[in-house]
């Protein structure tokens, strides 16, 4: 599977198009990650817990955007895009979305 | 006069410490970022979304990095006298440039790792995760930079 956030495959024909595809997540942080940075606000840094936390959030909507893709029978996602948003007190959403198509390098 | 000043001593030991600790640490950090974007110069970055001449395309993947950075205690006062007078916020400037660079950071770093020697569509989003629930009343920020990396034939 090919997922960039261009409009076009660099070096590909794009065959045919399949259809919007997402994928979506909602994460809630532990209290113990909140302490600690409630710690960090004070002397400043990065919070790692939670780079880490949205790191992983995003691979799984993506994943989740990816096999909604292969049902459809496409082999690229293309132009991806992202939004986060807050949905509740301490819990955010990630979500991904692109258009599923099918490419090939055929001239 | 030392009766007066025994309830602030907490709020100007945070100060110091948020002052202090915090500027330390974002200057090294800073130095560190410098140091990262020298060595990923020679990868081309741009923010247009069609890639020249793509018949010379061998693989395309999309490259991310994000980075959640937290302001200290003397920048949050700092911001909230501000919100009093209005104006700049300068504590923050250099807070969020530093997020972003960090995440462009590692999202050239994730490029290089696949081999590229270009990324295309360079896209920015900002994120505050702040929690609406949450006492703390520290600001932090996460910043996501993500673009298409091409390895050239």
């Amino acid at each position: 599977m090919i997922v960039v956030n261009t409009e076009l495959v660099p070096g590909y024909v794009v065959r045919e198009v399949k259809g919007l595809v997402q994928g979506n997540t909602i994460r809630a942080k532990h209290v113990g990650r909140d302490i600690a940075a409630g710690f960090k606000n004070l002397v400043g840094g990065e919070l790692k817990g939670y780079t880490q936390l949205l790191t992983e959030a995003r691979r799984q909507a993506i994943e989740r955007m990816i096999a909604q893709a292969e049902q459809l029978g496409a082999n690229a996602v293309v132009n991806v895009r992202f939004t986060t948003s807050a949905v509740a007190a301490g819990a955010a959403e990630l979500y991904a979305y692109g258009t599923a198509v099918v490419v090939d390098q055929g001239g | 006069m030392e009766v007066l000043l025994v309830p602030l001593l907490p709020i100007l030991g945070l100060l110091l410490l948020g002052y202090g600790i915090g500027h330390w640490r974002e200057s090294a950090h800073i130095r560190r970022i410098e140091l990262r974007e020298q060595e990923l110069r020679d990868i081309r970055v741009s923010n247009l979304k069609h890639v020249t001449e793509p018949g010379a395309v061998a693989h395309a993947e999309m490259v991310m990095g994000e980075a959640v950075i937290a302001g200290d205690y003397f920048k949050s006062l700092a911001a909230s006298l501000r919100n009093v007078v209005g104006g700049e916020v300068r504590a923050f400037d250099s807070l969020l440039m530093r997020a972003r660079r960090e995440a462009t950071v590692r999202m050239l770093e994730q490029a290089r790792a696949l081999g590229a020697t270009e990324v295309w569509n360079v896209r920015l989003a900002t994120s505050n995760i702040r929690s609406a629930g949450s006492r703390n009343p520290g600001v932090s920020v996460e910043i996501f930079a993500f673009g298409t990396a091409i390895i050239r034939r």
